[in-house]
């Protein structure tokens, strides 16, 4: 059986940059398989602006920004197997995969990096009742019909969620001439990034129904029409606020779920939250020497954040290999508390030799405004960040500087509290 | 002699496999774009073993009798089949005396390997079990079944064996000459018949009324709801509560696929095309499947449909010759245990044609070359079922189209869909390979592979991917090509601003 020192589970921008990084830090022998014909994941059907402002500092197409990263995987010679599907890894890191030309692979590696990315939620996993004819589809895969495939899927077309894809889908379908007639949310606020909301909806005069969902699906063989409502704060439906509009498309951004199957066939415990693995600072998973990065591992907004996420565990992997890390006396847990839905990582469990401080990502339950992001030890807070703003649709990212971090530590405390008195200031 | 059998359900293709076995010229009229596309894709898809119904009625002498029978034929035939057995559940003194009567019932009917357990062996059997339930009807004889490739696969050999398949043709009349059948008139022309066999489910009534026989059929919705894999292994029997009074309750099961199957309810419609799910039913069935496993999880549901049982007022079959015409054979109101008797449905069938071709001086003779078996098509997923894995090398290595994974979900490959696509009973619908292969019928709802899927469909049919449709004509996926629509409207205010 062939092995490798790193196999990278997944050439999308997650899986292109932890391989990178590790080939970096000096590790020759990598593999990275990926199930499509082509490297960069879902970027290269992203055809729109709008990436690499953080990590490039300069705005691209999903395209561009793939390209960097594959030219670099050609430059250092990384092996890239395409049309191979991983079909099971065990805990033993031995992978099964299966291909045209090799038919079923067996593969074993001392560190496995899981980059499988996410999909998208479906009409049954939100029960939308109804009819089951043709033209309910995912806004992701309207995409690909749309700008990779060359077809447009509807014409009439009703979009539920503003997740980002679905408002990017709906300036998309716009400028394609179809008649977006409504982005539904079930929310009180737009879950996608700001920017979209405006330049996809607002610039392009596309309605945003706030508090809105779809109660129903008619059409026997086409979509005829849906019925929408909306919804109090408890998302109770309100009566008599139901209303049919006529539609041959739905297109659902109703969130993404993170593809952990392979996770689970590893026994690997996922998170009630995330949907991904656990994993420490290093984004290493509960089975030493195998890491998780990117959107298998927790939904981003932005997949500059995914690449920086990803070449923490590529340089872990990297360190892993070479021998370089060394374990704390004891884990610290690191706690979401007020407002704090989650946070990665969950633990830190390595000794930081030269890192000066590790960067933590969280995601918020409701929009706040002027707060303090507060760490606390023993219910003492030990660092607080100010924010203008925190929103569920907008990743939050701080930095807990190495300094703070003391031997006996047990557990981290995150929470986001109102700053005291500006509230008062502000009326 | 030749043959009409119009509907492509289980039955009508049981019936024209049945007699694809003689020197006769068989043609199955489906009006939709597939077999299986009506009630037949939409049930429990369990096998009963037979204490239901009481043996002096028809369905249940045809259920007793054909429950044997599917081991061998679905062996033939090359469908999933698991006889996994049922548990009829009670919770109290009075269950246990319908379950007494159950039991003795299915001893009348000629079952004898009926028990009845206690509530510790029940939870040894099924340790997600209601921990108030006390008793149990245990019927080792249920099996469960994939309804929908039986119907598939009981078609394909009817057209290895010569019937013809003939989808997308509605019958719209049947004509007679003296009084007996001389033919049907369908939305392709007329075709002439010497017998006609009316298998049309929820429309056999219809059908029956070309004839001037009166029957009501009465449909009745049946909602269901399939769980994702991840909870494949929290039933390992089928599940019955303590029977309602139009159904055999809300039960949950696991499928042939190792999903599991919560379902249905029962409610009484006019409209033969609804088929729609509601959000009453869904609570209703969760609630009623919860009574028996109560950590059903909601959030596992990954697909939810409804099917309509075609039910005549009398409760059971309705077997017979016409009453007014001559040469046509009437099957109405197979509802449950339809699925379970079409062996011993299709076989007093058959007798009924062998009694009239005989009356009118045909002689139906057996084939010598009858293929009793349909070919065996390899399929990754048994070969993960059965850790088997690097078996499949050498199916790749025969033809590389095995091992491209085009369902993620399902580990389907280009090879496996390529098959379907050309199988005796061809696939040409996105459904029709779902059907056939399992893509696209996990987790991601056809997410990933719904546009491969398409490319695929429009490539081996070599048809315009516009053209390609989820379920025939009308239900095509896409609207237009890129740019299209713009080009339109701009040739549109382009004419505007010329006038």
């Amino acid at each position: 059986m062939k092995n490798y020192k790193i196999i990278v589970i997944g050439a999308g921008p997650a899986g292109l940059a932890a391989a990178l990084q590790a080939s970096k830090d000096g590790i020759d022998d990598i593999l990275v398989l990926e199930r499509d014909k082509y490297m960069g994941g879902i970027l290269p059907q992203c055809i729109h602006n709008g990436f690499g402002l953080e990590y490039f500092d300069q705005e691209l197409t999903g395209p561009e920004y793939a390209d960097k990263f594959i030219k670099d995987i050609d430059k250092n010679n990384i092996k890239v197997l395409t049309e191979t599907m991983v079909l099971n890894i065990n805990q033993d890191k031995i992978i099964t995969a299966l291909n045209k030309s090799n038919g079923v692979l067996k593969m074993k590696a001392n560190t496995i990096i899981l980059a499988m990315g996410c999909r998208e939620r479906t009409r049954e996993n939100i029960q939308i009742p109804g009819d089951r004819p043709a033209g309910i589809l995912s806004a992701g895969t309207a995409q690909r019909y749309t700008n990779i495939e060359g077809f447009i899927p509807g014409k009439e077309v009703i979009i539920l969620g503003s997740g980002d894809i679905g408002l990017i889908m709906a300036r998309r379908m716009k400028l394609e001439g179809a008649n977006v007639k409504a982005v539904l949310e079930i929310m009180p606020f737009s879950s996608g990034l700001v920017r979209n909301k405006v330049q996809c909806l607002d610039d392009f005069d596309i309605p945003l129904k706030l508090k809105h969902t779809i109660t129903r699906i008619e059409g026997k063989k086409r979509l005829k029409r849906v019925e929408i409502s909306k919804v109090d704060k408890d998302f109770n439906l309100v009566e008599g606020t139901q209303k049919w509009i006529d539609c041959d498309t739905l297109l659902l951004s109703v969130g993404l779920i993170p593809e952990n199957e392979l996770s689970k066939a590893m026994n690997l415990k996922l998170h009630p939250v995330t949907g991904g693995v656990y994993v420490n600072e290093n984004r290493e998973t509960e089975l030493k020497g195998v890491y998780a990065c990117g959107n298998v591992l927790h939904v981003h907004d932005l997949v500059d954040w995914v690449s920086e996420e990803a070449e923490i565990a590529g340089r872990s992997a990297a360190e892993y290999l070479n021998g370089n890390q060394e374990k704390r006396n004891q884990p610290i847990k690191i706690t979401p508390e007020k407002n704090v839905t989650y946070t990665v990582p969950q633990k830190i469990e390595y000794k930081f030799k030269d890192k000066k401080f590790i960067k933590i990502f969280l995601r918020v339950e409701k929009p706040m405004e002027n707060v303090k992001i507060v760490f606390s030890h023993n219910e003492k807070s030990i660092l607080s960040y100010d924010k203008k703003i925190v929103m569920p649709g907008e990743m939050v990212t701080v930095n807990l500087p190495a300094a703070l971090i003391k031997n006996d530590m047990e557990e981290i405390k995150l929470s986001i509290v109102e700053k005291v008195g500006e509230k008062n200031g502000r009326t | 002699m030749r043959i009409i059998i119009i509907g492509a359900g289980v039955i009508g293709t049981a019936i024209a496999r049945e007699l694809s076995r003689y020197e006769t010229d068989v043609v199955l009229l489906e009006k939709t774009a597939d077999v299986a596309n009506g009630t037949s894709k939409a049930n429990s898809g369990i096998i009963h073993a037979g204490y239901n119904a009481d043996f002096n009625t028809l369905k249940g002498k045809l259920n007793v009798k054909s429950n044997p029978v599917f081991d061998k034929l679905c062996a033939d035939l090359k469908v999933p089949f698991k006889r996994i057995g049922s548990f009829v559940v009670g919770f109290n003194e009075q269950d246990l005396k319908e379950l007494k009567k159950k039991k003795e019932n299915g001893e009348k009917n000629g079952l004898n390997n009926l028990e009845i357990i206690g509530r510790k062996q029940l939870i040894s059997q099924e340790p997600n079990i209601n921990k108030n339930a006390k008793y149990a009807l245990y019927a080792p004889e249920a099996a469960i079944i994939s309804p929908y490739e039986l119907t598939i696969a009981y078609a394909d050999n009817a057209v290895i064996n010569g019937a013809q398949v003939v989808l997308n043709t509605e019958v719209y009349d049947l004509y007679f000459e003296d009084g007996k059948i001389s033919g049907v008139k369908t939305n392709q022309g007329e075709i002439k018949a010497d017998l006609v066999i009316n298998a049309a489910g929820l429309y056999s009534d219809k059908i029956a009324g070309m004839a001037n026989d009166e029957f009501k059929i009465n449909p009745r919705k049946g909602e269901y709801h399939l769980f994702d894999k991840e909870y494949g292994d929290i039933v390992n029997h089928i599940l019955f509560p303590m029977p309602a009074k139009n159904s055999k309750g809300i039960l949950v099961l696991p499928t042939v696929h190792g999903n599991i199957l919560i379902g249905p309810n029962a409610y009484d419609t006019n409209d033969k095309d609804e088929l729609s799910t509601t959000n009453k039913g869904l609570d209703e069935i969760l609630k009623g499947a919860r009574r028996l496993i109560p950590e059903i999880p909601e959030k596992g549901i990954i697909t939810s449909f409804s099917g309509l049982r075609a039910a005549l007022d009398s409760g059971d079959f309705h077997i017979d010759f016409s009453k007014n015409k001559g040469g046509l054979i009437n099957i109405i109101g197979i509802q449950s245990p339809g699925l379970s008797s079409t062996p011993a449905i299709s076989e007093m069938v058959v007798q009924m044609v062998k009694d009239y071709s005989n009356s009118e001086k045909y002689n139906l003779k057996l084939k010598k070359d009858f293929k009793q078996e349909n070919p065996k098509l390899p399929h990754y997923y048994e070969y993960e079922e059965k850790e088997k894995v690097d078996e499949w090398q050498k199916i790749v290595k025969e033809n590389e189209d095995y091992g491209e994974i085009i369902c993620r979900c399902e580990h389907v490959s280009r090879g496996e869909i390529i098959d379907a696509i050309n199988s005796p009973v061809p696939a040409q619908t996105i459904d029709g390979i779902k059907r056939r292969t399992r893509a696209s019928s996990g987790r991601c709802q056809a997410g990933f592979c719904g546009p491969r899927l398409l490319k695929i469909l429009s490539d081996q049919l070599d048809i315009d991917p516009l053209q390609v449709s989820k379920k025939g004509s009308g239900s095509q996926i896409l609207k237009a090509r890129s740019k299209q629509l713009i080009l339109e409207k701009t040739k549109q205010d382009k004419k505007a601003g010329d006038q």
